[in-house]
């Protein structure tokens, strides 16, 4: 019982701070330039007012056009609610292997691009092609993480590892530190950020994520845009999971889970203002780099791999 | 304690290969140059450590000269060079970064083949970075063979030393401080005579790519 409650603590709790952390991201980033930025609570405002407001639909829009918004958000929902984000051990764990989230990612992928072709313009294809130029590079480069990760602890399941890693003697792991410099890289790719996509820009020639919702409005918008900020939160737990899971609360142990709790918001803190300070150090890339990006990241990711065997650990 | 020093070795030395990894898929020359001093200064970190460890009195000074000699002298004699010769940016490489960033693996996965059984046999706390350290030489190796521009390429071959050192410090303990001291000055000296040489080079072609240097042949 107390395992069903803790589920739904957290599966509640993704979805409640995924604006949270976008929101101080983007506040990090608007400090960094000298902005005085629009507040943490900024995201949630916008989804307010984009819930207020009335769909419109191109007439030739199909019903997967329609339901591709509530695909993305349920699919990003699952992956975040899944990760073991402030406890080991829940009624879902047993279904969080790292191969079956590497799919979920790629099902709402699908989806998205098809959804951004569905109507026909030029823009949605366009995005629909770079996001998927992206995403075929990037899923091999996270399949080698999480096989470093995996190689560690012999198990693919997340909370495995994350058990290995948190609870047991510590030991360093120079494998992790390559697969963590590749994490970082395809995070940055996966989620449209500075060097692979800018999020806030529509300039025809550099968006991939924004050029893909272009013709989406209202509650639609606001779910795809939610389930972006999910994904964000997915990807940076699934971080923490992997290379920084101390804190973590283990089951039934509901003393620890304010310690976890704590941990949690201290380390999104420290990981937001880090993927802002990155964003703001590095320039947008070419689109024609992005393979060369990409392809460094999973060059570091099978290094990783290498060394793990090389030490025989 | 002695184990948690392991560790920090062999987080080091795969730090070491990181960095011969960035160095290869660097396009800048500045860049490179602080690349070069970066794995400098993790080689000297990672010998104090291995001196720490083994209480190996010798190996203090070889970390000492280490740290004079490639975090501080020789990348400032490579930056008055370029500042000299006006070449901040450009590096023009044979390959395409990718093409040799997966030659890279190959090379790694080689050495570290060609290092387990050699490995087996060393008594050392090191004994498994020796295959990071011939993957960090062979990747110097081909750094030097894909660039075509004459400061890249002089910065793969004191990047090879690099490799080399760390090879007889995981491998051995270092080699007797005679023959070390005599590499360092062997290095310093010949940065010296191919800083000269870079100035000729580009009085005789009005460039630093070697291609031009093919045309010297006699018909």
């Amino acid at each position: 019982m107390n395992g069903i409650l803790l589920q739904l603590f957290q599966d509640t709790l993704v979805v409640v701070i995924a604006p949270l952390l976008l929101g101080w991201v983007n506040q990090c980033r608007a400090w960094l330039q000298n902005r005085s930025g629009a507040g943490v609570l900024q995201p949630y405002r916008n989804l307010i007012k984009l819930f207020h407001k009335d769909a419109v639909l191109a007439h030739n829009a199909s019903p997967l056009f329609r339901f591709t918004p509530y695909i993305l958000f349920a699919s990003m929902w699952l992956a975040a609610a899944l990760v073991p984000v402030v406890a080991t051990d829940l009624p879902l764990s047993p279904a969080v292997d790292v191969i079956a989230l590497v799919g979920i990612f790629a099902l709402a992928r699908v989806f998205i691009s098809l959804a951004a072709m569905d109507i026909g313009t030029s823009f949605g294809t366009l995005g629909a092609r770079r996001e998927m130029l992206v995403g075929f590079l990037a899923e091999p480069a996270l399949l080698m993480i999480f096989f470093t990760a995996a190689a560690i602890s012999q198990s693919t399941s997340l909370v495995t590892i994350v058990e290995t890693l948190a609870h047991k003697q510590f030991v360093i792991h120079p494998s992790l530190a390559f697969a963590a410099i590749a994490f970082v890289m395809v995070l940055l790719a996966e989620n449209a950020r500075i060097p692979v996509d800018n999020p806030s820009t529509h300039l025809e020639l550099t968006m991939i994520h924004e050029a893909m919702i272009l013709e989406y409005s209202a509650r639609h918008l606001a779910m795809v845009e939610w389930a972006s900020m999910l994904k964000l939160l997915a990807y940076t737990t699934i971080g923490f999971a992997l290379f920084m899971p101390w804190g973590i609360a283990e089951a039934g142990n509901w003393s620890a889970l304010p310690v976890a709790l704590i941990a949690l918001f201290l380390k999104l803190a420290v990981a937001g203002a880090g993927l802002a300070l990155l964003e703001t150090l590095s320039a947008k890339m070419r689109i024609f780099r992005v393979p060369e990006f990409m392809g460094t990241a999973f060059l570091l990711a099978v290094l990783g791999l290498l060394v793990h065997f090389l030490h025989g650990n | 304690m002695e184990n948690f020093a392991g560790q920090l070795i062999n987080l080091f030395a795969a730090l070491l290969l990181l960095i011969a990894f960035g160095m290869l898929s660097q396009r800048r020359i500045l860049s490179l140059i602080n690349l070069f001093a970066l794995q400098g200064l993790v080689l000297s970190v990672s010998t104090l450590f291995v001196a720490y460890t083994s209480h190996q009195h010798h190996l203090y000074y070889s970390a000492g000269l280490t740290l004079l000699l490639k975090v501080i002298i020789l990348p400032w004699i490579l930056h008055r060079l370029i500042r000299k010769l006006n070449i901040k940016w450009d590096v023009e490489t044979l390959f395409n970064i990718p093409t040799t960033m997966l030659v890279g693996i190959g090379l790694v996965v080689f050495a570290f083949n060609l290092a387990a059984p050699i490995s087996l046999m060393a008594g050392t706390i090191t004994k498994s970075s020796l295959g990071i350290a011939m993957a960090c030489v062979l990747l110097s190796f081909l750094m030097m063979i894909t660039r075509s521009k004459a400061i890249p390429q002089v910065i793969g071959f004191l990047a090879m030393e690099n490799g080399l050192f760390f090879a007889a410090t995981s491998a051995t303990y270092g080699m007797p401080m005679v023959v070390e001291l005599g590499i360092a000055l062997d290095v310093l000296i010949g940065m010296f005579i191919l800083g000269i040489f870079f100035f000729q080079i580009r009085e005789t072609f009005d460039s630093l790519d070697l291609k031009h240097m093919e045309k010297l042949k006699e018909d």
